[in-house]
């Protein structure tokens, strides 16, 4: 049942973005910025509001005035700035909703990602706690129907002696020391959501907390625009002795408040309670198989720091050397903060294919596919690839690439292939052209996957594909699990590219004794052990 | 596509998207109580008697307690319920039995009830018992109350003002 919602939800978000990626390009779309966007809607709303509390009078009458004082009279600043301050809230909560959504349909909250998952759970309660503590300073029609609601939803648990409802039914019960409790509230809450929302990115290396300048350009625009053309306003003074029937309500913070009417406050607690129940309890439902964690090899780590810079997952970090080489520090893998995705063996200097040696070993490696299995399915796989136009295709397993058959070979992350690889492929002849395939350039399942493997190839970072290698007989190719057609249309133009080529030079052939076997046995000295 | 054409259509989903989330900042209305209704509220907090009488404790008793925390009397800490009745029409619609609250029963007794009534003239008479008498009522009030639509109509109880207020 979960599987199903999260592959159709997961199809659902591969489409969207898909023509979000054409339009905003990888790098701007706004589908791959939700936390980062999130994050910018919240200093929005941070600034907005210490620029309204100048204007604002926390007296019980004065409140309301205070709020249209600025709305009406200093419209083009205060009410531009009292706008900003609502829509912003109000895309936040679209951010962190849709942020959970994406996150739930690329499985990206299981496994050693649980934690981020979870520390999310506080920041929607609060989220929701900072908006409606927002609704209450008003102090308009929407302000006392929020207020009764809320209390009364309070009400049903047994803490208070008294209702607090009850302040809010008759007129004269209410003091203005009530404003100056909430505009505290409202400001100390939201302090603590940042504070949770620091927490939520803890365990995440490079999170991405600031949007790019164009995007975050481009929805400072829009909020002034959206801004000036329905500008927020309030809903006429709050009045006691009289119910505030018809209110227009922010369907985005307050969704629940009607059911309240309809199912009664214990329904609401209920639902609530099931909700966050369901999503503490997510990561563990079914809990994910996780592959055995990155491991070390001192003898071939010379403390680099490379696998430290490119783990997504801050699992890895630097701690003095223990085996007396002459090294200041070696690596070290946290074994609850690994997802095995193999970027770290990518990025490792040790990790060379043309290695001759009996047993090609690297400085971090993965037990459940080792550099040296790697290099033996690439040469096996090579081996069976025929005509002109070879393709070899390193395909990630979340990308879509990853179900193809012939002529590929399927990583964690094609980033764990080190750039070595691909020379390794092209010098040996053993295909005309290497697809790198991945996820989507938007949604890299390891987060970092897609930009290290771009940089690498670049030679903007290190480990570098060496410079000799012809950048013409490498294609890559950025798709979502869905884009099959899409992945398969960009292997065979690139492979029709590479058979009007002029055949390469061979700079580092295989034995003349293993290109005369039958193909099934055509392996490179090294993989055979011979050196 | 040029760059300016690409940034224009680039605003131009985003301002969409924003306006969406600011159209449902306050749209469709919500009306929670049909047109021309209001709404009656019961409400109020107040104690009951205590469960048993005080008894007066003798000189002897008394010297017997530590110097702080002599006193006349002993009295059972917890109260007796509150038993109330609503009347509307001559229709009872509300007859409840109010525990005190608090872990040892030693609280006020509470409620907090509302009515959504069609906007008219109503014969409203609300009944207490709060005291060890099983039968009839220690406080009562009747009138006749005209709701006007929308209107919050409550009926308070206040011992140090004389009993049931209908504001």
């Amino acid at each position: 049942m979960i599987g199903v919602t999260r592959n159709a939800l997961r199809a659902g978000f591969a489409l969207i973005e898909q023509a979000f990626d054409r339009l905003f390009g990888p790098t701007l779309n706004p589908l791959a910025q939700l936390g980062a966007l999130g994050f910018f809607f919240f200093w929005i709303v941070a600034v907005s509001g210490i620029y309204l509390f100048i204007f604002f009078d926390t007296g019980i009458e004065r409140a309301y005035q205070s709020v249209e004082y600025l709305t009406r009279d200093h419209w083009f600043h205060a009410g531009v700035m009292r706008s900003f301050h609502r829509y912003a809230s109000d895309l936040m909560v679209v951010m962190v909703a849709v942020h959970l959504l994406r996150e739930f349909a690329y499985d990206r909250y299981r496994g050693v990602r649980w934690y981020s998952w979870f520390t999310g759970l506080p920041i929607i309660w609060l989220l929701y706690a900072s908006g409606i503590t927002g609704y209450w300073l008003v102090w308009d029609k929407l302000a006392q129907y929020v207020a009764l609601v809320s209390s009364e939803l309070l009400d049903w648990l047994p803490i208070f002696g008294e209702p607090i409802a009850r302040n809010f039914i008759s007129t004269g019960t209410l003091t203005s020391r009530f404003f100056s409790l909430m505009v505290f509230m409202h400001v100390a809450v939201p302090l603590f959501l940042l504070f949770i929302m620091w927490v939520h990115i803890l365990r995440i290396s490079r999170p991405k907390v600031n949007p790019p300048r164009t995007l975050a350009l481009l929805s400072l625009a829009a909020l002034v625009a959206v801004s000036i053309w329905k500008p927020a306003i309030s809903q006429g003074p709050a009045a006691l002795a009289k119910v505030p029937a018809p209110v227009s309500l922010d369907w985005l913070f307050l969704p629940l408040y009607p059911l309240t009417d309809i199912w009664g406050n214990a329904a609401v607690w209920a639902l609530l309670g099931a909700f966050s129940l369901m999503i503490a309890t997510m990561p563990w439902l079914p809990p994910l198989r996780r592959a055995k964690p990155a491991e070390i090899d001192l003898a071939h780590c010379n403390g680099c720091a490379r696998c430290v810079e490119d783990c997504p997952y801050e699992a890895i970090r630097m701690v003095g050397r223990t085996d007396g080489m002459p090294f200041p520090t070696q690596a070290q893998v946290n074994p609850s903060l690994c997802v095995s995705c193999g970027i770290c063996v990518g990025a490792c200097p040790s990790s060379t294919p043309f290695r001759r040696t009996q047993d090609l070993r690297t400085g971090i490696d993965l037990p459940e596919l080792s550099l040296k299995e790697l290099r033996e399915r690439v040469v096996r796989i090579a081996a069976g690839l025929k005509g002109s136009g070879r393709v070899l295709v390193l395909a990630c397993e979340h990308g879509a690439a990853a179900e193809r058959l012939e002529g590929t070979v399927v990583l964690p992350c094609v980033a764990m292939a080190p750039p070595s690889l691909i020379d390794f492929v092209l010098s040996r002849n053993l295909a005309d052209g290497v697809a790198v395939a991945g996820c989507a350039e938007s949604a890299c399942y390891n987060r970092l996957g897609v930009t290290w493997t771009e940089q690498r190839i670049a030679g903007e970072r290190d480990p570098y594909l060496r410079a000799r290698v012809p950048r013409e007989r490498i294609a890559t190719i950025w798709a979502s699990a869905i884009a099959t057609k899409r992945a398969e249309s960009g292997i065979a133009s690139f492979a029709a590219r590479l058979a009007a080529l002029p055949s390469k030079p061979l700079r580092s052939p295989l034995p003349a004794s293993a290109a005369s076997r039958p193909a099934k046995f055509r392996e490179p000295a090294e993989v055979r052990g011979e050196p | 596509m040029s760059r300016p054409l690409r940034l224009v259509g680039q605003f131009a989903v985003i301002a969409a998207l924003f306006a969406a989330a600011a159209w449902l900042s306050d749209h469709p209305t919500y009306r929670q109580i049909p047109e021309g209704s209001a709404v009656m509220m019961l409400t109020f907090v107040h104690g009951a008697d205590r469960r048993g009488e005080c008894r007066r404790l003798s000189p002897e008793e008394i010297a017997k307690l530590p110097p702080n925390m002599r006193r006349v009397q002993d009295c059972p800490r917890g109260r007796r319920p509150i038993y109330v009745e609503l009347d509307i029409d001559g229709h009872n619609i509300c007859r409840a039995n109010l525990p005190p609250t608090g872990i040892a029963g030693d609280g006020p007794s509470r409620v907090y009830q509302r009515f959504v009534l069609p906007a008219k003239t109503y014969d409203v008479a609300v009944r207490m018992r709060d005291t060890a008498r099983t039968a009839g009522f220690d406080h009562e009030r009747r009138g006749r109350v005209e709701l006007s639509p929308e209107q919050m109509f409550v009926i308070d109880y206040n011992a140090e003002t004389g009993g049931f207020i209908f504001q």
